[in-house]
């Protein structure tokens, strides 16, 4: 670490540094593939450390006509990463050659961004989910990539991916695909502490493109005997 | 005319407002043997014409795949072209690093151009002394042909063909190109054969180990087709006796 002084004849530079830990962080995005394409789900909630800062963070965006992109972690790291991609969307408009990139040419062209970032030891610090034309994949800081029906990263990886393993199905509908997505937020909202219960949902569908809804608020009920009564009361396990 | 005032640079204009240098380099394309490119809905043929040196020597190689979805006929110097085709070949394969899927034909021919266009306007370096015929398909929009030239203009074609007698394969294809874009894929190839066999020299013929065919399309990865694989098409050629008669018409029109 350098050294700050008030004297300015001993100022110093700061020596360049490269990502340690991230500052203004996002939690989990949930995605999955129904039968009129692909859905993302994220809060939208920006945390400094354990405060709720910023809570209208919009951490899914569009990324040409068909793609959508969901990020959590660090969230200026998310806006470097959509400068870079709209200087790529538009690198295809300048072209003109009738190429559009899909989700999955941006999947690749993300990864290969994230792992050469992590090989020089300076990382972008988030865990991404990209999804379109039938297409849902995610990238992390190290350049790991995997595709899969249902994605989810943070927390979502323990307390969401249960849930889809046991409610998905590939010919859900939009209503239905839409219900799941918001019972694993709330069931985040509930157990993640970093979450919060406005949320948003995203979709790409043939006819549409991509579509990101307004923010709106999850309900949520904390009458239920497992938040109401204290554990000891409980008969069974309720902790200690 | 004062040519060789103005031709020793090609940073140079003459009086006339033309670039020499750049000219002669064109020449050096039309020297090269011939080479043919068409396509249709769905596919593209290119097809070269490959020389020998004498009877010991081996003919030329004239057609390079430049990745699955792309190939190139070639006509000038071979060294340039190789060279370029080296340099296409790693933007291809840099391109389906990074984004996971096949270059769109139509960049990289627009970076070709811009590669050869910078060798028209700087002191140090020469044009490039090669015609290129660039067959390629792209899913999203289908089969292409362009035709590049050492002035750095490359421009897409339906058909066409470069190098020495082309004029007879452009006559042809000129006759026939309507009925390109519904053929079929063994159409094309033999109205490339019939097209090609009208630029073989003097009372030469067109036979496998001087003609060379490559396809690429839709469900046809880019495939070259030589020696006793292109023996089929000719002996079709032979049949129609469309061969070595100097103007590359069929017997027959299909």
């Amino acid at each position: 670490m350098s050294t700050f002084t008030l004297d300015p004849s001993a100022a110093t530079t700061t020596p360049s540094q490269r990502t340690q830990y991230p500052i203004v962080t996002g939690t989990s995005v949930v995605g999955l593939k129904y039968a009129g394409g692909v859905m993302l789900a994220a809060d939208t909630l920006c945390s400094y450390g354990s405060m709720a800062k910023y809570k209208d963070a919009r951490r899914i965006r569009t990324v040409g006509s068909n793609t959508i992109i969901g990020a959590s972690g660090e969230y200026s790291d998310f806006q470097s990463i959509m400068d870079t991609l709209a200087g790529h969307t538009q690198d295809d408009v300048n072209y003109d050659d009738g190429h559009k990139s899909c989700a999955k040419s941006i999947h690749s062209y993300l990864r290969a961004i994230m792992y050469q970032r992590r090989s020089k030891m300076n990382p972008l610090w988030n865990d991404l989910v990209i999804a379109g034309d039938g297409f849902l994949g995610y990238v992390d800081k190290i350049g790991t990539t995997y595709e899969d029906d249902f994605i989810a990263t943070g927390f979502g990886s323990y307390l969401a991916i249960p849930i889809l393993r046991s409610k998905w199905r590939a010919d859900l509908t939009e209503g239905e695909a839409r219900a799941l997505l918001e019972d694993c937020l709330r069931v985040l909202f509930y157990r993640d502490c970093r979450a919060l219960n406005r949320i948003q949902i995203a979709k790409v569908t043939e006819g549409e493109g991509g579509v990101v809804s307004e923010p709106y608020e999850l309900e949520t009920n904390w009458e239920g005997a497992g938040f109401s009564s204290t554990k000891g009361d409980m008969e069974g396990d309720g902790g200690w | 005319m004062f040519r060789n005032q103005y031709d020793t640079d090609v940073t140079v204009w003459s009086p006339e407002g033309r670039l020499l240098q750049v000219e002669y380099a064109m020449e050096s394309v039309k020297q090269g043997s011939a080479c043919v490119g068409l396509r249709s809905e769905n596919y593209v043929v290119i097809g070269a014409l490959k020389r020998s040196v004498n009877e010991m020597s081996s003919h030329q190689k004239k057609i390079m795949e430049i990745d699955s979805h792309m190939g190139i006929a070639i006509a000038g110097l071979t060294a340039d072209a190789r060279s370029l085709a080296k340099w296409m070949r790693n933007e291809c394969l840099n391109h389906k690093y990074v984004y996971g899927e096949a270059m769109p034909s139509k960049r990289l021919c627009d970076d070709l151009a811009d590669r050869h266009q910078r060798t028209t306007q700087t002191y140090v370096r020469r044009p490039y002394g090669v015609g290129l015929l660039v067959g390629a398909y792209d899913e999203a929009t289908g089969p292409h042909l362009y035709q590049t030239c050492p002035s750095g203009n490359v421009y897409e074609y339906f058909a066409t063909s470069i190098g020495a007698r082309s004029q007879s394969a452009k006559t042809y294809l000129e006759k026939h190109y309507e009925g390109f874009n519904n053929s079929e894929k063994d159409d094309l190839i033999m109205h490339a054969l019939r097209a090609l066999s009208g630029c073989v020299q003097g009372d030469g013929e067109l036979n496998k180990d001087n003609g060379s065919i490559a396809v690429v399309g839709k469900d046809q990865k880019f495939i070259l087709i030589e020696n006793d694989e292109l023996s089929a098409y000719l002996d079709k050629l032979d049949v129609e006796g469309g061969n070595g008669d100097g103007d590359g018409d069929a017997m027959e029109e299909s």
